[in-house]
Parts: C-alpha cells; structure tokens; sequence
C-alpha cells in the first residue's frame, strides 16, 4: 500500500520486482486515475509518503511441472514475480502476454528471460497474434498438459481465463485486485465472496482458485466509487490545467 | 460549611442544530472557573472509593483538590503520574460505569456524582496548551534495556511511557500511516479531537519514545527479528478485524464494516473529499446495525455527512444498549432514530448490485444468557423493511490474525485472542508481553492502558531479572 502525501489516499500496488542488493523494489503502475496521474507526475529523487508492506499471503511456489501463467495489460508486472518464482523452482512456464494495443505490452522481456515460451497477444493484431488471451491458452492447451496456472489482469479477463481452463478442469489461479484501504485485515473493504465465504483480499489473498471467486459480486463491488473516482480525476485536471497557465 | 450545587455544573456543548452537520468536538470542556466550581463539589473523601474504580487508580481527589485551590500545575503533575493519556481519557472513558458511578456525593439522595472525567480532562487540556514538551529532560544514563511495542493504540502508548520514564529504550511499531490506534482511525473528531491525539502522542515521543510507522510486525519485520533485537516485547495489537453478520447481500454495494467507515472519515478524511483523495458514499438514508459506541459514531458520522435519514437497529432495548449514555443522548438530540428490539435478516438488492432496504425481524427478550443480558429471540412472521442506500454493521471486532498466524508457538484462546496473565500480561513465551483488546476481546480505552502499566512494571522486573543472570562464558 502507498500514500503519496498527506491528502493522500492509500492504494494497493504490486511488487513486480526487487533487488536485496541496493534494497530496491520495482511498482508498475497505469495512469487510471487521479492518484496514479499524480504518481506519474513523480520524478527520481521525489519521495512517496507512506509505503507499507509486503502484504499478502505469498504465491505458492513450487516445482508443478509445466505451468501456464496469463498476465494481461498492467497485470504483466503482477505475473512477472510468479512467472520468475516458478521458473528458478524448475517449472517449465509457458507465458501469455495480452493487451489492448502493442505499446501496453509492458515486461516483454523480463518475462521472456524466465519463460520457456512466450505468447503476445493484442485485442488490434498490432503485436503477436490478434485475439484474446483466452484464445492463446485455448491453442497452449491443445498442444501441452498444464499442471497448474495463473491469470492476472482485468476482473473480465480473470474471469474468462477461469472459464476457458475450468472446461479443461485446469487448476487456475487469480489474484483478485478489490477496493482497498489500510491492506491489513482491519476494516473488510477488499472482501470479496470464496466458495460462498467471506474473504478479504488483502490477508486471505489476493490469489485464490478462480472457479471458487464469485465474479458478479466481485466485479460488481469495483464499480462502488466510479462517481467519486470521475470527479477526483477531473477536479485534478483542472488544477494542472491552471498551474500550466 | 460549603453548600454543594446537587447537580453537575453544566458544560457548554454545541447546538444540536449546528453540529450535526460538522466534525468539531461537541462538548466544548469546563472553563477554569467552571471548573473550580465543579472541583469544590468533591467531598474530599478519605478513603475515596472513586480511586478504587479507576483502572490505572488516580489519585481522584488529589487532583481535584489541585484544581480547587487553583494549582493546575500541581493537579497535572498528579494526573501524570498515573495516566500518559488524561487528555483522552478524560474524553472517551464510560466514567458513568467507573470512577463517578462510586462517587459518595453521586450516592446521596438527588445528587449527581462530581463531574471527575470532565474535571481530568479540563486538566489534561491545560497542561497540552501551557506545557512545553520539547523541555522534556532525557537523562543520559545508560538505557536499562530495549523493547518493542507492537500497535500503537493506548495499551502500547501507555506501556511505551511508562518504560520510557524508566529510562528503557522504547521503539513502537505502527501498521498504520499514523499512530494511536483506534483514538486515529475509530473514535472521531466529534468526540476526540485528532489534534488532542496527536499533542498527546507527541508529549509520549518526548519522553524518548520512537514510532515507527508503516511497519506490519509479521509481514515487514518478523516476531523473530523483533525477539532478537529487543530485551523483551509487548503486543498490543487490538481486536481489529471486523466481524460481518454474514446475512443475504453482505457484498451489495453500500454495505460497510464500521471499521471501514470509520477508517475513511477518521483515518482518510474521506469527509473532505475531494480536498482528500480519499472517497465515502453521500447517502440519503443510512442504517447503523449495533448497540455499541462504535454503532453511535457511525451513525453520527453520517448524519454529519449529510444523510437525511440515520437510524440504529439493536436486537435488544435501550436499558441492555452498550454504548455510554451521554453518546446515547447526544445522537438523539442529532435526530438519530432508533428501532429497538430489531435485528436485520437481509439486505435488498435493487437489482444492480446495490443496497436499497434492511429487511429486520422483531425481537424479544428471553432468558438470560452467560453475560446476564436477557437474549433476544426472534419472533415469527415480524418482519419489516426500512429503506437504505447505505448499511453499516457495527456488531462487534475479533482478533487480527496478521501477526499471530506467523507467530503459532505463542498460545491464544479458543477465541483467537492471546493468552496472557491480566495480573502481569505475561504470555507463554518468556520476554512476551500482551495487553489490551488483543487480550481481552474489544474493551475500552481505560481498560488497555492499564494493562499497558501493569505490564510495564513485569517488563521492567523481567529485564532486570534477566540482566542478572550472569552471562555463561565459554571455559
């Protein structure tokens, strides 16, 4: 969780990366709204406020054989981690890349260092092949047996992955990205619904088996403060827009 | 002889009218005056029963005694060596259940109690202004030790001061981006100032203690590191976690935990948005379901966030409510409606995946349970429906499991919390100590500052102890 500054809300981002050496982590995040335009904005040398962390219950890495993992859009730098993980544990990883267009293909080459095949789609055929990652993993499951996968991106993706490897009854992970506040367990905002118990995202995940999320609630839930997030965002504009002169 | 007024001497509070719809503080505290008037009230009693009632026992009538005579130097170095919080005690304490509930003049026929906690916290408010903190003399000698403190609510400021005092090495781990605990993100401005928190946590660090926030023990740092680098450590997490009734459409939109409400308005200043970033629903009609304190500051945050209609469902009657009265009383002179002997049974759905009304069954009240409350019981065919765009349930917290589930070798209760002696807080790993809500289930804030002094004292002579013990050298 950050805070940029003292007016400031707390927000989840994922650790893509981190460096022991120089005690460095890595965030990637997209401009979305008015706390990543001002993140943005941000340049090296500034500092963030508040950051707090590692939280959450770590992905299990293990040797499963041969894994599939599904990054889409800014959910690439939450795949790159695992896709890493689960290659130093001797998994043979299959990876697929998705996203609108070619330039939010983000971590192409990292995840290629730790992947034994890598798969780029784009929504306009302007990278790789032009389709849906569902269309990718169909093509990877004909040709492979999967002993485990993952799928991080866009609620939407996450539950059509589900589905496309729910047919094939491939074991299928997601990490579900829910409204936030402190990320510690302590107030239930990120809860989301797990084979029919409560759950919050931030201590019991974010990863949990796909086919156990109910998606309506979940994707539903996301939409809470889409008023407030418009008029935050444009309130921001405005004041660059003023300070630009 | 002195003739006493039979009644309290009456503080001034803001209008009903006006302040429901700010965040300022409602009772705006004794002038001194007002307060030497309400001081001349106390008896004076020898062996003053009101002591007894306190959990950290202040010399009640020392203090007050103080303030008669118009030495508010003298009534705050008394309050001081008592309690580090006076400020906020004086504030949030249910006196009406402790000190003043024994008070001798409060037990004469027709006579209210003396006014203690509105006298401390007339004390405590002076000292905050007309003190100055950073003239705090740090002796130099050696530091006996160094210990950890994990949360920074009052259980773990308390502990944090007082073995500061005692010359130890104290380093507070804060989850939060902010420290103080429930006084920061629960209890809000209305009632207890955050400017009040943070001139009293300030006066706490200058006694040498260190907080460092944004620290998660068990995730940032682990109970390992913490168990190596320190003499000893005391956890003092709280019961943080909400419970949720688990009722049809728990995961509609608008339906809060308290701890998340209170969280945005009081932690995220979600009632300035867009000032702050961070936002809160604007609702029309607001249903608080609890009893409790915590039921009473939702549901008087969002009348002040503008809601036309705020009501609180309590499965039992106004005589069983847990909330303190004077809360009670305020939230109805707010326009706060309450619908006793209710409980919800679901939340409706207006078919897009928002809140729209609390369907509730009517209670009764049958035989006594464990807690000597009579236990409601449903009854048949009761059920009615009242509309809401936003729901909060404020049925209780449980323990945080965040920091005890990397933590197993230390033992908990069947309730999740952690066992420890409430005579010493000892647990059973030695060097561990725990206090507070984390000990007892949610309590109050009285209640956690004196396990955190008690606990102080069996730190102290358990590092001591250990110091003793000659260090084995290898022949």
């Amino acid at each position: 969780m950050l805070r940029i500054n003292e007016m400031g809300e707390r927000i989840p981002l994922t650790i893509a990366d981190t460096d022991d050496s120089s005690g460095k982590i890595r965030l990637v995040f997209q401009v979305i709204g008015k706390t990543t335009a001002e993140l943005g904005k941000l340049t090296i040398g500034d500092t963030i406020l508040d950051l707090t962390g590692p939280l959450g219950m770590p992905t299990e890495i293990k040797n499963y054989g041969t894994v599939m993992i599904v990054g889409g859009g800014v959910g690439i730098a939450a795949v790159f981690p695992i896709i890493k993980g689960l290659k130093k544990a001797g998994n043979r990883v299959i990876t697929i890349l998705g996203a609108k267009t070619a330039e939010l293909v983000i971590l192409q080459e990292e995840c290629r260092q730790y992947s034994d095949e890598l798969i780029i789609t784009t929504d306009d055929g302007t990278k790789g092949m032009k389709g849906l990652v569902t269309d990718a993993m169909e093509q990877v499951i004909a040709n492979e047996t999967i002993n485990s996968s993952w799928a991080i991106g866009p609620s939407m993706m996450m539950k059509f992955c589900t589905m496309t490897a729910a047919k094939y009854e491939l074991p299928l992970y997601v990490s579900l990205n829910p409204i936030m506040i402190d990320g510690t367990g302590m107030c239930g905002g990120c809860r989301v619904t797990i084979d029919g118990s409560i759950k919050f995202a931030c201590v019991d995940g974010p990863e949990f088996k796909g086919t156990e999320v109910n998606w309506d609630e979940f994707i539903s839930r996301m939409k809470q403060y889409k008023t407030e997030e418009e008029t935050c965002l444009v309130d921001y504009q405005k004041v660059q827009v003023i300070n630009r002169g | 002889m002195v003739r006493r007024s039979r009644t309290k001497t009456p503080i001034a509070e803001q209008d009903p009218a006006i302040r429901k719809s700010n965040f300022d503080e409602v009772c705006l505290g004794y002038t001194l005056e007002e307060g030497a008037a309400e001081a001349v009230r106390c008896l004076q009693c020898k062996e003053a029963p009101c002591i007894a009632s306190c959990p950290v026992m202040i010399d009640i009538p020392g203090f007050i005694l103080a303030i008669k005579k118009g030495n508010m130097q003298e009534a705050a170095d008394i309050l001081g060596k008592y309690t580090n919080l006076p400020a906020i005690c004086g504030r949030v304490c249910p006196q009406e259940k402790q000190c003043e509930q024994v008070c001798k003049l409060g037990l004469a026929k027709n006579f209210e109690p003396v006014a203690i906690g509105k006298l401390e916290r007339l004390v405590a408010d002076w000292a905050l202004e007309n003190q100055d903190f950073s003239k705090c003399i740090q002796n130099n000698e050696a530091k006996i030790g160094r210990i950890a403190v994990i949360g920074s609510g009052p259980s773990g400021l308390t502990v944090a001061g007082d073995l500061a005092k005692m010359n130890y090495e104290v380093i507070i781990y804060e989850a939060l981006h902010d420290s103080g605990g429930v006084l920061t993100y629960g209890i809000p401005e209305f009632r207890l100032p955050k400017r009040i928190v943070k001139k009293e946590i300030e006066s706490i660090e200058a006694l040498g203690v260190t907080i460092e926030t944004n620290v998660v023990v068990g995730k940032t740092i682990t109970m390992d590191e913490v168990m190596n680098e320190f003499d000893a450590c005391y956890i003092s997490v709280g019961a943080g976690a909400p419970n949720f009734m688990g009722i049809p459409g728990t995961a509609l939109n608008g339906v809060y935990s308290s701890s998340e409400y209170l969280t945005r308005i009081n932690l995220m200043h979600s009632y300035e948005f867009p000032k702050f970033d961070t936002p809160i629903k604007r609702s029309k009609n607001v249903v608080v379901i609890g009893g409790g304190n915590v039921a009473m500051d939702a549901a008087r945050s969002a009348k002040r966030l503008g809601a036309d209609h705020v009501s609180i469902v309590y499965r039992r009657s106004l005589e069983e409510l847990p909330a303190r009265i004077e809360e009670y009383h305020h939230s109805v002179e707010e326009d706060i409606d309450y619908h006793w002997l209710s409980n919800p049974v679901e939340y409706m759905n207006n078919g897009v995946g928002d809140l729209n009304g609390v369907k509730c069954v009517k209670m009764e009240l049958g035989e006594p349970d464990e807690s000597g409350r009579r236990r409601p019981v449903p009854i048949k065919n009761s059920e009615f429906i009242i509309e809401a765009d936003t729901v909060i349930e404020a049925i209780g917290q449980g323990s945080n499991k965040v920091l005890l589930s990397t933590f197993p070798e230390l033992k908990l209760t069947k309730w999740g919390y952690i066992e420890a002696d409430p005579k010493t807080g000892t647990t059973s790993i030695p060097g561990v100590f725990a206090g507070g809500d984390i000990v007892t289930g949610a309590a109050t804030v009285i209640l956690a500052m004196g396990a955190g002094k008690i606990a102080a004292v069996e730190i102290d002579n358990y590092v001591r102890e250990k110091n003793k013990t000659p260090v084995t050298t290898k022949v």
